[in-house]
Protein backbone atom coordinates (compact mmCIF):
# COMPACT_ATOMS: atom_id res chain seq x y z
CA UNK A 1 0.00 0.00 0.00
CA UNK A 2 1.36 3.44 -0.93
CA UNK A 3 2.46 5.85 1.80
CA UNK A 4 -0.21 8.38 0.75
CA UNK A 5 -2.93 5.80 1.38
CA UNK A 6 -1.52 4.99 4.83
CA UNK A 7 -1.52 8.71 5.61
CA UNK A 8 -5.07 9.00 4.29
CA UNK A 9 -6.21 6.14 6.50
CA UNK A 10 -4.70 7.72 9.61
CA UNK A 11 -6.18 11.12 8.75
CA UNK A 12 -9.57 9.49 8.18
CA UNK A 13 -9.41 7.80 11.58
CA UNK A 14 -8.45 11.12 13.20
CA UNK A 15 -11.32 12.94 11.46
CA UNK A 16 -14.00 10.45 12.46
CA UNK A 17 -12.50 10.34 15.96
CA UNK A 18 -12.77 14.14 16.37
CA UNK A 19 -16.23 14.13 14.80
CA UNK A 20 -17.23 11.36 17.20
CA UNK A 21 -16.37 13.59 20.14
CA UNK A 22 -17.97 16.72 18.62
CA UNK A 23 -21.32 15.38 17.47
CA UNK A 24 -24.23 14.00 19.44
CA UNK A 25 -27.29 15.19 21.33
CA UNK A 26 -25.20 18.13 22.52
CA UNK A 27 -23.07 19.27 19.56
CA UNK A 28 -19.72 20.78 20.49
CA UNK A 29 -17.36 23.03 18.53
CA UNK A 30 -13.70 22.02 18.13
CA UNK A 31 -12.68 24.64 20.70
CA UNK A 32 -15.25 23.29 23.16
CA UNK A 33 -13.87 19.79 22.61
CA UNK A 34 -10.35 21.05 23.28
CA UNK A 35 -11.53 22.90 26.40
CA UNK A 36 -13.31 19.76 27.51
CA UNK A 37 -10.20 17.66 26.98
CA UNK A 38 -8.03 20.11 28.91
CA UNK A 39 -10.68 20.47 31.61
CA UNK A 40 -10.96 24.22 31.12
CA UNK A 41 -14.50 24.31 29.67
CA UNK A 42 -17.75 24.40 31.63
CA UNK A 43 -18.68 21.37 33.68
CA UNK A 44 -21.16 19.93 31.21
CA UNK A 45 -18.69 20.10 28.33
CA UNK A 46 -15.89 18.57 30.37
CA UNK A 47 -18.19 15.76 31.52
CA UNK A 48 -19.57 15.09 28.04
CA UNK A 49 -16.14 15.01 26.44
CA UNK A 50 -14.20 13.22 29.13
CA UNK A 51 -16.72 10.84 30.61
CA UNK A 52 -18.99 9.96 27.70
CA UNK A 53 -17.81 10.75 24.21
CA UNK A 54 -14.08 10.13 24.42
CA UNK A 55 -14.27 6.68 26.06
CA UNK A 56 -17.04 5.83 23.63
CA UNK A 57 -14.91 6.77 20.62
CA UNK A 58 -11.91 4.92 22.06
CA UNK A 59 -13.90 1.73 22.73
CA UNK A 60 -15.50 1.91 19.27
CA UNK A 61 -12.06 2.30 17.69
CA UNK A 62 -10.64 -0.62 19.68
CA UNK A 63 -13.58 -2.86 18.79
CA UNK A 64 -13.19 -1.99 15.12
CA UNK A 65 -9.42 -2.50 15.22
CA UNK A 66 -9.80 -5.91 16.83
CA UNK A 67 -12.51 -7.12 14.47
CA UNK A 68 -10.68 -5.80 11.39
CA UNK A 69 -7.36 -7.43 12.29
CA UNK A 70 -9.03 -10.71 13.29
CA UNK A 71 -10.96 -10.82 10.02
CA UNK A 72 -7.87 -10.04 7.96
CA UNK A 73 -5.79 -12.76 9.61
CA UNK A 74 -8.57 -15.30 9.34
CA UNK A 75 -9.29 -14.62 5.68
CA UNK A 76 -5.60 -15.06 4.95
CA UNK A 77 -5.09 -18.24 6.95
CA UNK A 78 -8.27 -19.89 5.65
CA UNK A 79 -7.67 -18.60 2.09
CA UNK A 80 -11.33 -17.67 2.15
CA UNK A 81 -12.50 -14.11 1.50
CA UNK A 82 -15.83 -14.88 3.18
CA UNK A 83 -14.23 -15.91 6.47
CA UNK A 84 -14.69 -13.68 9.49
CA UNK A 85 -14.05 -14.16 13.20
CA UNK A 86 -17.75 -14.54 14.04
CA UNK A 87 -17.86 -17.62 11.82
CA UNK A 88 -15.73 -19.59 14.27
CA UNK A 89 -18.65 -19.67 16.68
CA UNK A 90 -17.65 -16.41 18.40
CA UNK A 91 -20.92 -14.57 17.78
CA UNK A 92 -23.24 -17.48 18.54
CA UNK A 93 -21.38 -18.49 21.68
CA UNK A 94 -21.17 -14.93 22.95
CA UNK A 95 -24.89 -14.46 22.35
CA UNK A 96 -25.73 -17.65 24.26
CA UNK A 97 -23.59 -16.58 27.21
CA UNK A 98 -25.08 -13.09 27.30
CA UNK A 99 -28.67 -14.25 26.80
CA UNK A 100 -28.35 -16.80 29.59
CA UNK A 101 -26.92 -14.12 31.87
CA UNK A 102 -29.83 -11.79 31.02
CA UNK A 103 -32.41 -14.58 31.40
CA UNK A 104 -31.04 -15.50 34.85
CA UNK A 105 -31.22 -11.84 35.93
CA UNK A 106 -27.45 -11.59 36.35
CA UNK A 107 -26.14 -8.10 37.20
CA UNK A 108 -25.35 -5.96 34.15
CA UNK A 109 -21.59 -6.24 34.75
CA UNK A 110 -21.80 -10.03 34.41
CA UNK A 111 -23.40 -9.94 30.94
CA UNK A 112 -20.24 -9.10 28.94
CA UNK A 113 -18.21 -11.60 30.98
CA UNK A 114 -20.81 -14.28 30.25
CA UNK A 115 -20.66 -13.27 26.58
CA UNK A 116 -16.89 -13.62 26.58
CA UNK A 117 -17.12 -17.01 28.28
CA UNK A 118 -19.75 -18.16 25.81
CA UNK A 119 -17.55 -17.06 22.90
CA UNK A 120 -14.55 -18.96 24.27
CA UNK A 121 -16.68 -22.05 24.86
CA UNK A 122 -18.05 -21.93 21.32
CA UNK A 123 -14.61 -21.46 19.76
CA UNK A 124 -13.30 -24.43 21.76
CA UNK A 125 -16.33 -26.44 20.63
CA UNK A 126 -15.77 -25.43 17.00
CA UNK A 127 -12.14 -26.55 17.10
CA UNK A 128 -13.10 -29.79 18.87
CA UNK A 129 -15.80 -30.54 16.31
CA UNK A 130 -13.30 -29.86 13.51
CA UNK A 131 -10.76 -32.09 15.19
CA UNK A 132 -13.28 -34.90 15.70
CA UNK A 133 -14.12 -34.60 12.00
CA UNK A 134 -10.43 -35.14 11.29
CA UNK A 135 -9.51 -31.64 10.17
CA UNK A 136 -8.09 -29.66 13.07
CA UNK A 137 -6.29 -27.27 10.75
CA UNK A 138 -8.28 -27.79 7.56
CA UNK A 139 -9.81 -24.38 6.90
CA UNK A 140 -12.95 -25.70 5.23
CA UNK A 141 -13.72 -28.11 8.05
CA UNK A 142 -13.04 -25.50 10.73
CA UNK A 143 -15.35 -22.99 9.03
CA UNK A 144 -18.09 -25.62 8.61
CA UNK A 145 -17.71 -26.65 12.23
CA UNK A 146 -18.12 -22.96 13.15
CA UNK A 147 -21.33 -22.76 11.12
CA UNK A 148 -22.68 -25.87 12.89
CA UNK A 149 -21.80 -24.53 16.35
CA UNK A 150 -23.37 -21.19 15.39
CA UNK A 151 -26.60 -22.91 14.34
CA UNK A 152 -26.65 -24.82 17.62
CA UNK A 153 -26.11 -21.57 19.52
CA UNK A 154 -29.02 -19.96 17.67
CA UNK A 155 -31.25 -22.85 18.65
CA UNK A 156 -30.14 -22.49 22.27
CA UNK A 157 -30.96 -18.77 22.20
CA UNK A 158 -34.42 -19.38 20.76
CA UNK A 159 -35.17 -22.04 23.36
CA UNK A 160 -34.01 -19.72 26.14
CA UNK A 161 -35.99 -16.73 24.89
CA UNK A 162 -39.14 -18.60 23.78
CA UNK A 163 -40.81 -18.42 27.18
CA UNK A 164 -38.88 -15.48 28.64
CA UNK A 165 -40.68 -12.31 29.79
CA UNK A 166 -40.75 -9.41 27.32
CA UNK A 167 -38.20 -7.23 29.16
CA UNK A 168 -35.64 -10.03 29.17
CA UNK A 169 -36.16 -10.67 25.46
CA UNK A 170 -35.70 -6.96 24.82
CA UNK A 171 -32.49 -6.73 26.87
CA UNK A 172 -31.06 -9.82 25.23
CA UNK A 173 -31.91 -8.63 21.73
CA UNK A 174 -30.37 -5.22 22.47
CA UNK A 175 -27.18 -6.80 23.59
CA UNK A 176 -27.06 -8.91 20.44
CA UNK A 177 -27.45 -5.80 18.27
CA UNK A 178 -24.21 -4.36 19.62
CA UNK A 179 -23.53 -0.94 21.16
CA UNK A 180 -20.76 1.15 22.64
CA UNK A 181 -23.20 3.56 24.33
CA UNK A 182 -22.16 2.45 27.82
CA UNK A 183 -18.41 2.65 27.21
CA UNK A 184 -16.29 3.58 30.23
CA UNK A 185 -12.62 4.34 30.72
CA UNK A 186 -12.22 1.12 32.66
CA UNK A 187 -13.54 -0.76 29.67
CA UNK A 188 -11.30 1.21 27.31
CA UNK A 189 -8.26 0.36 29.45
CA UNK A 190 -8.64 -3.43 29.52
CA UNK A 191 -9.83 -3.52 25.94
CA UNK A 192 -6.82 -1.51 24.77
CA UNK A 193 -4.39 -3.97 26.37
CA UNK A 194 -6.35 -6.88 24.96
CA UNK A 195 -6.61 -5.50 21.42
CA UNK A 196 -2.99 -4.30 21.25
CA UNK A 197 -1.70 -7.71 22.37
CA UNK A 198 -4.08 -9.53 20.01
CA UNK A 199 -3.21 -7.42 16.98
CA UNK A 200 0.49 -7.73 17.82
CA UNK A 201 0.23 -11.54 17.92
CA UNK A 202 -1.51 -11.56 14.54
CA UNK A 203 1.09 -9.13 13.17
CA UNK A 204 3.86 -11.53 14.20
CA UNK A 205 2.02 -14.40 12.52
CA UNK A 206 1.47 -12.30 9.37
CA UNK A 207 4.46 -13.63 7.44
CA UNK A 208 3.37 -17.22 8.02
CA UNK A 209 -0.15 -16.19 6.92
CA UNK A 210 1.35 -14.90 3.65
CA UNK A 211 2.86 -18.35 3.12
CA UNK A 212 -0.33 -20.18 4.17
CA UNK A 213 -2.30 -18.12 1.65
CA UNK A 214 -0.27 -19.78 -1.12
CA UNK A 215 -1.86 -23.13 -0.28
CA UNK A 216 -1.07 -25.83 2.24
CA UNK A 217 1.33 -27.91 0.14
CA UNK A 218 3.42 -24.89 -0.86
CA UNK A 219 3.37 -23.63 2.74
CA UNK A 220 4.59 -27.01 4.00
CA UNK A 221 7.35 -26.93 1.36
CA UNK A 222 8.45 -23.54 2.71
CA UNK A 223 8.78 -25.00 6.19
CA UNK A 224 5.55 -23.70 7.72
CA UNK A 225 3.95 -26.06 10.22
CA UNK A 226 0.52 -25.68 8.61
CA UNK A 227 -1.47 -27.20 11.46
CA UNK A 228 0.19 -25.26 14.27
CA UNK A 229 0.18 -21.89 12.49
CA UNK A 230 -3.44 -22.24 11.35
CA UNK A 231 -4.52 -23.14 14.87
CA UNK A 232 -2.59 -20.20 16.33
CA UNK A 233 -4.33 -17.81 13.90
CA UNK A 234 -7.78 -19.27 14.62
CA UNK A 235 -7.32 -19.03 18.38
CA UNK A 236 -5.79 -15.53 18.31
CA UNK A 237 -8.46 -14.19 15.95
CA UNK A 238 -11.29 -15.79 17.92
CA UNK A 239 -9.97 -14.49 21.25
CA UNK A 240 -9.60 -11.02 19.79
CA UNK A 241 -13.16 -11.08 18.45
CA UNK A 242 -14.48 -12.49 21.74
CA UNK A 243 -12.92 -9.58 23.62
CA UNK A 244 -14.61 -7.06 21.35
CA UNK A 245 -17.91 -8.90 21.79
CA UNK A 246 -17.58 -8.67 25.55
CA UNK A 247 -17.09 -4.91 25.25
CA UNK A 248 -19.70 -4.04 22.65
CA UNK A 249 -21.88 -7.03 21.80
CA UNK A 250 -22.22 -8.27 18.24
CA UNK A 251 -21.10 -5.88 15.52
CA UNK A 252 -21.36 -7.62 12.21
CA UNK A 253 -19.69 -7.09 8.84
CA UNK A 254 -16.53 -5.35 10.13
CA UNK A 255 -14.41 -8.50 10.22
CA UNK A 256 -15.75 -9.53 6.84
CA UNK A 257 -15.70 -6.20 5.02
CA UNK A 258 -12.66 -4.29 6.24
CA UNK A 259 -9.99 -6.71 4.95
CA UNK A 260 -11.54 -6.39 1.48
CA UNK A 261 -11.34 -2.59 1.65
CA UNK A 262 -7.70 -2.71 2.71
CA UNK A 263 -6.75 -5.13 -0.03
CA UNK A 264 -8.63 -2.98 -2.55
CA UNK A 265 -6.56 -0.02 -1.34
CA UNK A 266 -3.44 -1.94 -2.35
CA UNK A 267 -2.25 -3.79 0.77
CA UNK A 268 -0.74 -7.07 -0.41
CA UNK A 269 1.20 -8.74 2.40
CA UNK A 270 -0.52 -9.62 5.64
CA UNK A 271 1.56 -7.34 7.83
CA UNK A 272 0.15 -4.42 5.84
CA UNK A 273 -3.30 -5.97 5.57
CA UNK A 274 -3.56 -6.60 9.33
CA UNK A 275 -2.35 -3.14 10.34
CA UNK A 276 -4.48 -1.52 7.63
CA UNK A 277 -7.53 -3.51 8.70
CA UNK A 278 -7.03 -2.39 12.31
CA UNK A 279 -6.99 1.27 11.28
CA UNK A 280 -9.83 0.95 8.78
CA UNK A 281 -11.91 -1.15 11.19
CA UNK A 282 -11.41 1.45 13.90
CA UNK A 283 -12.46 4.27 11.56
CA UNK A 284 -15.49 2.36 10.31
CA UNK A 285 -16.84 1.48 13.77
CA UNK A 286 -16.28 5.02 15.10
CA UNK A 287 -18.09 6.41 12.03
CA UNK A 288 -20.90 3.86 12.40
CA UNK A 289 -21.33 4.71 16.06
CA UNK A 290 -21.51 8.38 15.11
CA UNK A 291 -24.27 7.60 12.63
CA UNK A 292 -26.03 5.47 15.26
CA UNK A 293 -26.09 8.52 17.56
CA UNK A 294 -27.03 11.31 15.17
CA UNK A 295 -29.29 9.59 12.62
CA UNK A 296 -32.53 9.68 14.65
CA UNK A 297 -31.96 11.80 17.76
CA UNK A 298 -32.64 11.38 20.59
CA UNK A 299 -33.05 7.66 19.87
CA UNK A 300 -29.93 5.59 19.16
CA UNK A 301 -29.77 3.03 16.40
CA UNK A 302 -28.19 -0.33 17.22
CA UNK A 303 -24.52 -0.15 16.18
CA UNK A 304 -24.55 -3.66 14.69
CA UNK A 305 -27.44 -2.64 12.43
CA UNK A 306 -25.59 0.48 11.23
CA UNK A 307 -22.43 -1.46 10.37
CA UNK A 308 -24.56 -3.98 8.46
CA UNK A 309 -26.42 -1.21 6.60
CA UNK A 310 -23.07 0.34 5.59
CA UNK A 311 -21.50 -3.04 4.92
CA UNK A 312 -24.10 -4.53 2.64
CA UNK A 313 -23.83 -2.05 -0.27
CA UNK A 314 -20.01 -2.10 -0.01
CA UNK A 315 -20.07 -5.82 -0.17
CA UNK A 316 -22.49 -5.90 -3.09
CA UNK A 317 -20.19 -3.56 -5.02
CA UNK A 318 -17.28 -5.85 -4.18
CA UNK A 319 -19.24 -8.89 -5.41
CA UNK A 320 -19.90 -7.12 -8.70
CA UNK A 321 -16.17 -6.57 -9.10
CA UNK A 322 -15.47 -10.23 -8.38
CA UNK A 323 -18.15 -11.51 -10.75
CA UNK B 1 20.91 -35.11 -2.05
CA UNK B 2 17.38 -36.34 -1.46
CA UNK B 3 17.03 -40.04 -0.66
CA UNK B 4 13.78 -41.99 -0.42
CA UNK B 5 14.28 -45.42 1.23
CA UNK B 6 11.51 -48.04 1.02
CA UNK B 7 8.88 -45.33 1.25
CA UNK B 8 5.35 -46.69 1.61
CA UNK B 9 2.25 -44.48 1.78
CA UNK B 10 -1.29 -45.62 2.29
CA UNK B 11 -4.31 -43.34 1.86
CA UNK B 12 -7.19 -44.02 4.23
CA UNK B 13 -9.87 -44.26 1.56
CA UNK B 14 -7.98 -46.64 -0.72
CA UNK B 15 -7.37 -50.35 -0.30
CA UNK B 16 -4.13 -50.39 -2.30
CA UNK B 17 -1.17 -48.44 -0.90
CA UNK B 18 -0.25 -45.42 -3.04
CA UNK B 19 3.45 -46.26 -2.72
CA UNK B 20 4.89 -49.73 -1.97
CA UNK B 21 8.42 -49.33 -0.71
CA UNK B 22 9.87 -46.90 -3.25
CA UNK B 23 13.60 -46.13 -3.08
CA UNK B 24 15.26 -43.49 -5.18
CA UNK B 25 18.01 -40.93 -4.82
CA UNK B 26 18.27 -37.50 -6.40
CA UNK B 27 21.96 -36.65 -6.46
CA UNK B 28 23.55 -33.22 -6.63
CA UNK B 29 24.61 -32.13 -10.08
CA UNK B 30 22.04 -34.35 -11.75
CA UNK B 31 18.58 -34.01 -13.20
CA UNK B 32 16.57 -36.96 -11.97
CA UNK B 33 13.20 -37.41 -13.66
CA UNK B 34 10.26 -39.15 -12.06
CA UNK B 35 7.78 -40.36 -14.68
CA UNK B 36 4.80 -42.67 -14.79
CA UNK B 37 1.09 -42.74 -15.61
CA UNK B 38 -1.49 -40.66 -13.76
CA UNK B 39 -2.04 -42.06 -10.29
CA UNK B 40 1.24 -43.97 -10.24
CA UNK B 41 2.34 -42.21 -7.05
CA UNK B 42 4.59 -39.41 -8.35
CA UNK B 43 2.84 -36.55 -6.56
CA UNK B 44 2.36 -38.68 -3.46
CA UNK B 45 6.13 -39.00 -3.25
CA UNK B 46 6.46 -35.20 -3.40
CA UNK B 47 3.72 -34.73 -0.79
CA UNK B 48 5.44 -37.27 1.46
CA UNK B 49 8.65 -35.25 1.20
CA UNK B 50 6.91 -32.15 2.63
CA UNK B 51 5.09 -34.17 5.26
CA UNK B 52 1.61 -33.71 3.80
CA UNK B 53 1.01 -37.46 3.82
CA UNK B 54 2.32 -39.71 6.61
CA UNK B 55 4.73 -42.52 5.78
CA UNK B 56 3.46 -46.03 6.50
CA UNK B 57 7.10 -47.14 6.48
CA UNK B 58 10.48 -46.11 5.12
CA UNK B 59 12.50 -42.93 5.48
CA UNK B 60 13.14 -39.77 3.53
CA UNK B 61 16.42 -37.99 4.14
CA UNK B 62 18.05 -34.85 2.87
CA UNK B 63 21.86 -34.84 2.85
CA UNK B 64 21.77 -37.87 5.11
CA UNK B 65 19.49 -36.31 7.72
CA UNK B 66 16.04 -37.83 8.10
CA UNK B 67 13.15 -35.47 7.41
CA UNK B 68 11.07 -34.86 10.54
CA UNK B 69 8.30 -32.43 11.25
CA UNK B 70 10.41 -30.54 13.83
CA UNK B 71 13.10 -29.81 11.29
CA UNK B 72 10.80 -28.83 8.44
CA UNK B 73 12.08 -25.26 8.25
CA UNK B 74 15.70 -26.42 8.25
CA UNK B 75 14.83 -28.81 5.44
CA UNK B 76 13.16 -26.01 3.50
CA UNK B 77 16.51 -24.18 3.48
CA UNK B 78 18.00 -27.11 1.58
CA UNK B 79 15.15 -28.35 -0.58
CA UNK B 80 12.74 -26.12 -2.50
CA UNK B 81 9.51 -27.57 -3.77
CA UNK B 82 7.33 -26.39 -6.64
CA UNK B 83 4.09 -28.28 -6.21
CA UNK B 84 1.88 -29.38 -9.07
CA UNK B 85 -0.88 -26.92 -8.32
CA UNK B 86 -0.64 -23.67 -6.47
CA UNK B 87 -3.62 -21.42 -6.23
CA UNK B 88 -2.76 -18.37 -4.15
CA UNK B 89 -5.82 -16.90 -2.47
CA UNK B 90 -4.78 -13.26 -2.87
CA UNK B 91 -3.18 -11.02 -5.46
CA UNK B 92 0.22 -10.64 -3.78
CA UNK B 93 2.86 -8.86 -5.88
CA UNK B 94 5.56 -10.83 -7.74
CA UNK B 95 8.33 -9.17 -5.70
CA UNK B 96 6.70 -10.10 -2.38
CA UNK B 97 5.91 -13.57 -3.69
CA UNK B 98 9.53 -14.33 -4.62
CA UNK B 99 10.63 -12.90 -1.27
CA UNK B 100 8.47 -15.51 0.51
CA UNK B 101 11.08 -18.00 -0.71
CA UNK B 102 13.23 -16.62 2.10
CA UNK B 103 10.68 -17.63 4.75
CA UNK B 104 12.68 -20.72 5.84
CA UNK B 105 15.62 -18.43 6.63
CA UNK B 106 13.68 -15.53 8.14
CA UNK B 107 10.82 -17.17 10.04
CA UNK B 108 8.33 -14.83 11.65
CA UNK B 109 10.73 -12.33 13.15
CA UNK B 110 13.96 -11.71 11.23
CA UNK B 111 14.12 -8.87 8.73
CA UNK B 112 15.61 -9.59 5.30
CA UNK B 113 19.37 -8.93 5.14
CA UNK B 114 21.95 -8.71 2.35
CA UNK B 115 22.17 -12.47 1.83
CA UNK B 116 18.39 -12.62 1.43
CA UNK B 117 18.33 -9.79 -1.09
CA UNK B 118 21.22 -11.38 -2.98
CA UNK B 119 19.38 -14.72 -3.19
CA UNK B 120 16.24 -13.00 -4.44
CA UNK B 121 18.14 -10.94 -7.03
CA UNK B 122 19.91 -14.04 -8.33
CA UNK B 123 16.65 -15.96 -8.63
CA UNK B 124 15.04 -13.05 -10.48
CA UNK B 125 18.01 -12.90 -12.86
CA UNK B 126 18.14 -16.65 -13.56
CA UNK B 127 14.43 -16.85 -14.32
CA UNK B 128 14.41 -13.50 -16.18
CA UNK B 129 11.36 -12.14 -14.37
CA UNK B 130 12.79 -8.67 -13.68
CA UNK B 131 10.09 -7.03 -15.78
CA UNK B 132 7.30 -8.73 -13.82
CA UNK B 133 8.26 -7.68 -10.29
CA UNK B 134 5.63 -4.98 -9.88
CA UNK B 135 2.77 -7.08 -11.23
CA UNK B 136 0.31 -8.98 -9.02
CA UNK B 137 0.68 -12.74 -9.44
CA UNK B 138 -2.96 -13.00 -10.53
CA UNK B 139 -2.13 -11.06 -13.69
CA UNK B 140 0.57 -13.35 -15.09
CA UNK B 141 0.35 -15.70 -18.06
CA UNK B 142 0.84 -19.42 -17.45
CA UNK B 143 4.47 -19.27 -18.55
CA UNK B 144 5.24 -16.20 -16.46
CA UNK B 145 3.60 -17.75 -13.41
CA UNK B 146 5.69 -20.93 -13.68
CA UNK B 147 8.87 -18.84 -14.02
CA UNK B 148 7.88 -16.77 -10.99
CA UNK B 149 7.23 -19.94 -8.98
CA UNK B 150 10.62 -21.26 -10.01
CA UNK B 151 12.20 -17.96 -8.93
CA UNK B 152 10.59 -18.34 -5.51
CA UNK B 153 12.03 -21.85 -5.24
CA UNK B 154 15.51 -20.73 -6.34
CA UNK B 155 15.37 -17.84 -3.86
CA UNK B 156 15.02 -20.44 -1.11
CA UNK B 157 18.73 -20.91 -1.67
CA UNK B 158 19.02 -24.64 -1.13
CA UNK B 159 20.94 -26.99 -3.37
CA UNK B 160 18.01 -29.29 -4.10
CA UNK B 161 14.82 -28.50 -5.97
CA UNK B 162 11.79 -30.69 -6.56
CA UNK B 163 9.28 -29.78 -9.26
CA UNK B 164 5.96 -31.50 -9.84
CA UNK B 165 5.01 -31.08 -13.50
CA UNK B 166 6.27 -27.51 -13.85
CA UNK B 167 5.56 -27.32 -17.58
CA UNK B 168 1.88 -28.33 -17.60
CA UNK B 169 -0.11 -25.84 -19.71
CA UNK B 170 3.04 -24.30 -21.21
CA UNK B 171 3.72 -23.90 -24.92
CA UNK B 172 6.85 -25.36 -26.53
CA UNK B 173 9.00 -22.27 -26.08
CA UNK B 174 8.11 -21.74 -22.43
CA UNK B 175 8.45 -25.45 -21.72
CA UNK B 176 11.92 -25.60 -23.27
CA UNK B 177 12.97 -22.50 -21.35
CA UNK B 178 12.05 -24.22 -18.08
CA UNK B 179 13.94 -27.39 -19.06
CA UNK B 180 17.03 -25.36 -20.01
CA UNK B 181 16.86 -23.61 -16.67
CA UNK B 182 16.61 -26.91 -14.79
CA UNK B 183 19.61 -28.27 -16.69
CA UNK B 184 21.56 -25.13 -15.82
CA UNK B 185 20.64 -25.58 -12.14
CA UNK B 186 21.77 -29.20 -12.20
CA UNK B 187 25.07 -28.20 -13.89
CA UNK B 188 25.57 -25.65 -11.12
CA UNK B 189 25.44 -28.49 -8.62
CA UNK B 190 21.78 -28.61 -7.62
CA UNK B 191 20.00 -31.90 -7.12
CA UNK B 192 16.98 -31.50 -9.41
CA UNK B 193 14.10 -33.95 -9.05
CA UNK B 194 11.54 -33.41 -11.79
CA UNK B 195 8.13 -35.04 -11.98
CA UNK B 196 7.04 -34.91 -15.61
CA UNK B 197 4.79 -36.44 -18.26
CA UNK B 198 7.04 -35.19 -21.06
CA UNK B 199 8.88 -38.44 -21.74
CA UNK B 200 10.63 -37.19 -24.86
CA UNK B 201 11.99 -34.07 -23.17
CA UNK B 202 12.96 -36.02 -20.10
CA UNK B 203 14.74 -38.58 -22.32
CA UNK B 204 16.85 -35.75 -23.76
CA UNK B 205 17.58 -33.81 -20.62
CA UNK B 206 17.54 -36.14 -17.62
CA UNK B 207 20.60 -37.92 -16.25
CA UNK B 208 18.41 -40.57 -14.71
CA UNK B 209 14.79 -41.58 -15.19
CA UNK B 210 12.72 -43.35 -12.54
CA UNK B 211 9.52 -44.90 -13.92
CA UNK B 212 6.74 -45.42 -11.37
CA UNK B 213 3.86 -47.82 -11.95
CA UNK B 214 1.10 -48.40 -9.40
CA UNK B 215 3.26 -47.26 -6.52
CA UNK B 216 6.28 -49.35 -7.48
CA UNK B 217 9.40 -48.60 -9.50
CA UNK B 218 8.96 -50.29 -12.88
CA UNK B 219 12.34 -49.22 -14.24
CA UNK B 220 15.14 -46.84 -13.30
CA UNK B 221 18.39 -45.82 -14.90
CA UNK B 222 19.81 -43.86 -17.81
CA UNK B 223 17.23 -42.65 -20.37
CA UNK B 224 18.24 -45.38 -22.84
CA UNK B 225 17.52 -48.08 -20.25
CA UNK B 226 14.09 -46.85 -19.27
CA UNK B 227 12.87 -45.71 -22.68
CA UNK B 228 12.15 -49.24 -23.90
CA UNK B 229 8.94 -49.84 -25.81
CA UNK B 230 8.27 -53.11 -24.00
CA UNK B 231 8.48 -51.47 -20.57
CA UNK B 232 6.58 -48.32 -21.48
CA UNK B 233 3.79 -50.17 -23.31
CA UNK B 234 3.18 -52.29 -20.24
CA UNK B 235 3.23 -49.35 -17.84
CA UNK B 236 1.19 -46.89 -19.92
CA UNK B 237 -1.09 -49.62 -21.33
CA UNK B 238 -0.93 -48.10 -24.78
CA UNK B 239 0.75 -49.22 -28.00
CA UNK B 240 3.86 -47.19 -28.80
CA UNK B 241 7.22 -47.32 -30.50
CA UNK B 242 10.54 -45.96 -29.30
CA UNK B 243 12.99 -44.85 -31.98
CA UNK B 244 16.45 -43.32 -31.76
CA UNK B 245 16.48 -39.75 -32.91
CA UNK B 246 19.96 -39.26 -34.45
CA UNK B 247 19.75 -35.45 -34.62
CA UNK B 248 19.04 -35.24 -30.90
CA UNK B 249 21.02 -38.29 -29.92
CA UNK B 250 18.20 -39.39 -27.68
CA UNK B 251 15.41 -41.96 -27.67
CA UNK B 252 12.05 -40.67 -28.91
CA UNK B 253 8.69 -42.14 -28.05
CA UNK B 254 5.79 -42.15 -30.49
CA UNK B 255 2.41 -43.31 -29.21
CA UNK B 256 0.39 -45.26 -31.82
CA UNK B 257 -3.32 -45.13 -32.57
CA UNK B 258 -5.54 -47.52 -30.67
CA UNK B 259 -6.00 -50.44 -33.11
CA UNK B 260 -9.80 -50.82 -32.91
CA UNK B 261 -10.62 -47.10 -32.84
CA UNK B 262 -8.04 -46.20 -35.49
CA UNK B 263 -9.61 -48.43 -38.14
CA UNK B 264 -12.95 -46.69 -37.97
CA UNK B 265 -12.11 -43.03 -37.64
CA UNK B 266 -9.06 -42.42 -39.78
Amino acid sequence: MRASRWAGLIVLLAIVGVAGVMLGTLPLTPSQVLAGLLGTGDHTEVAVVRMFRLPRVVVAALVGAGLGAAGAALQGATRNVLAEPYLLGVSGGAAVGAVLAVAWHAPAVIVPIAGFGGALGAVALTLLVARAAGGRADARIVLMAGVVVGAFANAAIMVTLANAPANIVRNAVWWMMGSVADATWAQARWLSVYVIVGVAVLFVLARAIDVLALGEDTAAGLGVNVGAVSLAVYVAAALLAAGTVAAAGLIGFIGLLVPHLVRMAGARTHRAIIVGASLAGAALVVASDLIARVARPPAELPLGAVTAIIGVPFFLARLRRLA
Amino acid sequence: MIAFRDVAVRYLARAEPALHGVSLTALRGRLTALVGPNGSGKSTLVRALVGRVPLASGTISVDGEPVRSETRRLMARRVAIVTQREDPAFAIGVRDYVALGRYPHLGLWRAAGTSDHAAIDRAVQLTEIGALLERPITELSGGEWQRVRLARAIAQGGDAIVLDEPTTFLDIGHEMAIFELLIALAKEGHAVLLVSHQLNLVARFADEIVLLHRGRIAAAGAPGDVMQASILERVYEWPLVVTWDPTLGAPALIPLRAPSRGEHTS
